[in-house]
């Protein structure tokens, strides 16, 4: 049996080295906790499966060093269109305000997001990656441990964990064997997936099309990745036959029609696919925390999938880094729960939405889509309804336990405590940086400056919290536009875009949770027992 | 919920046979298909003018309790 060899001991197993897995290995090694990721397969799964990353995962990924190249290698996407049969009836343009180091979305299949995910684990001083090492067992120890069965080469070993993500998949191992049920909705419709590799670049958009011409199903959605790869997603309906549905010959004669008899291209990848969109009832079993499909499924349309999986992931590991780091109760653990299952439901709803749509089935469904499609022609309300998939939004922890009431000065405006940090162009001297570059790994300090006489004294009490919060890593000042370039110490706010979208004024302080969610604010500097009071809720404390 | 906010319950439209005329007209001459397709559209158009999510849910339950169904 081949022996592990750690400097220490991990205290943290990764089930799973899908790209929620690698991910939670390098944000745990942000908090400089040791992980060990297993994974059954010995190679990357070539199947380019998940292909849109939002805006937030992103941002995510940008934690790890990793939004430069995925924005570099990926397809950056705007436009979605909508067509019935052969007229466009809706379009939309994602692109939100400019003045992001994101864009709204990218296009790039998972293999390459997961390849560039090892790449930065290999940096790290110890290994963390082992494939071919199956999970085939787990159970709990007496001290409230897991203890996984591992099988690698025809022998197993134990691997003692003080915690579990479980990011194994759809068909997790882990879920099977804990005997935990997922439930909800399981659809009939069967889609086809095909990839394939086109000779000519085709516009960046999304297509979607109800009643294709091309197609004798419902919808067909195209879209396109780097590399000349287009994915088309095509409805069948039910009762398909999964082996000859996906017979390459087959499959070419159905792409011929959307290409063209001429097109030259190659198939890249095959999959016949059920709708589900179902969760487990918890996500934390004691020291094991479920998280991406593991814990639940969705629709591929909308892109919820690996978005909402790389954001549990981002609400997981701050949590736990902080408990084994002995800053945080372990009752923050609780919390995982708490603040994913609502998102889940949420990404649930809404996928259990767009397939209703997609897939009509009583006489009323039918009749109300086809007057939609009608009303839509020429009155823009009824466009709101037609929904080929409402694309992955962040989830917003508002009313969180872990969240402070909002300072009632804000009118709402700005970024609500719960809500996610809000990107702008910031300079460091001459030097154009991102404000999401800025902010800490830890919680951090967002403070506001417009007069010369705060830009003094924030500084000393930005310290001072520092100095008596434990988990407060770093602050951040930024500075208006008004006082430019009177300090290099400070952020300025050459564009005012920062003031505007975090709704600053002068003294005005944000407490920054790990996962850069907001966790309290104050318009104008709150004395430091306040302060105290919210950092400490935002900890289970 | 205030009282106000609740969906009346008493005839709230200025001349109800004319409307109970037009909206039996609209339906001359339609198929049962076509009467489907056409109240289908009348109902889109009118919960976009009522627009409060919660008076479309308390109307959709309404109707559908006054169905003699189980």
């Amino acid at each position: 049996m081949e022996k592990l060899s750690f400097g220490r001991k991990p205290k943290v197993l990764v089930v799973g080295a899908g790209p929620i897995g690698l991910a939670a290995a390098l944000e745990f090694a942000n908090f400089e906790i040791e992980t060990l990721v297993v994974d059954e397969l010995s190679e990357i799964n070539r199947a380019s499966k998940a292909i849109c990353w939002s805006q937030r995962s992103l941002e995510i990924l940008n934690r790890v060093g990793l939004a430069e190249q995925l924005i570099d290698k990926g397809s950056t996407w705007k436009k979605g269109r909508v067509f019935k049969a052969e007229e466009e009836i809706y379009n939309f343009n994602l692109q939100v305000e400019a003045g992001s180091k994101a864009p709204a979305f990218i296009n790039l299949q998972q293999y390459y997001v997961e390849q560039f995910l090892i790449d930065k684990l290999k940096e790290l001083e110890y290994p963390v990656l082992r494939r071919g090492h199956k999970v085939v067992g787990i159970s709990l120890t007496k001290d409230n441990r897991a203890l996984v069965q591992i099988e690698h080469d025809q022998d197993i070993y134990n691997f003692i964990a003080d915690y579990v993500v479980a990011a194994d998949g759809v068909r997790s191992t882990i879920r099977k064997a804990l005997e935990l049920e997922m439930q909800g909705n399981y659809f009939d419709e069967q889609f086809l997936i095909v990839d394939v590799k086109v000779d000519k670049s085709f516009p960046l958009e999304r297509k979607f099309w109800f009643q294709p011409t091309f197609h004798d199903g419902q919808s067909a959605l195209l879209h396109v990745q780097p590399d000349n790869i287009l994915r088309i997603d095509l409805q069948l309906g039910p009762n398909m036959n999964p082996e000859s549905e996906q017979d390459e010959e087959r499959v070419r004669a159905r792409v011929d029609k959307i290409l063209g008899r001429d097109a030259d291209y190659q198939i890249e990848w095959i999959s016949l696919y059920n709708f589900s969109c179902k969760r487990i009832q918890r996500f934390r079993h004691g020291p094991i925390f479920f998280v991406g499909d593991a814990a639940h499924v969705v629709s591929p349309f909308g892109a919820r999938g690996g978005n909402g999986g790389l954001q549990d992931i981002d609400n997981l590991v701050w949590k736990v880094s902080s408990v084994i780091n002995g800053k945080a109760p372990r009752a923050l653990l609780d919390s995982y729960d708490e603040e994913r299952i609502p998102a889940a439901d949420e990404n649930l709803l809404n996928s259990a939405r767009s397939t209703g749509f997609m897939t009509p089935k009583t006489q009323a469904s039918i009749d109300f889509r086809e007057a939609v499609f009608d009303l839509s022609k020429t009155m823009p309300f009824a466009r709101e309804f037609i929904n080929s998939g409402r694309l992955s939004q962040p989830y917003q922890y508002i009313g969180s336990a872990l969240v402070s009431e909002d300072d009632i000065s804000f009118c709402s405006d700005g970024i609500l405590p719960g809500q996610s940090i809000l990107d702008a162009p910031i300079f460091i001297g001459r030097k154009q940086t991102w404000l999401i570059d800025q902010i800490a790994i830890g919680f951090s300090l967002v403070a506001f400056v417009d007069e010369e006489k705060t830009a003094i004294s924030i500084t000393k009490y930005l310290d001072e919290v520092c100095r008596q919060l434990d988990l407060v890593e770093k602050f951040l000042v930024v500075a208006s536009k008004r006082l430019n370039g009177r300090s290099k110490k400070f952020l300025c706010d050459t564009s005012g875009l920062a003031f505007e979208r975090w709704a600053a004024s002068d003294g005005t302080i944000y407490l920054v949770r790990p996962d850069h969610h907001i966790a309290a604010r104050w318009k104008a500097t709150p004395t430091i027992s306040e302060l105290k009071k919210a950092y400490r809720k935002s900890i289970s404390l | 919920m205030n009282a106000d906010d609740h969906l009346t319950q008493i005839n709230n439209i200025t001349d109800p046979d004319e409307f109970y005329e037009d909206l039996i007209q609209a339906h001359d001459g339609l198929s049962a298909d076509q009467s489907r397709q056409l109240n289908s559209r009348i109902i889109l158009l009118m919960a976009n003018q009522i627009a409060d999510n919660r008076k479309l849910t308390e109307l959709i339950t309404l109707a559908r309790m006054s169905l003699d169904v189980t």
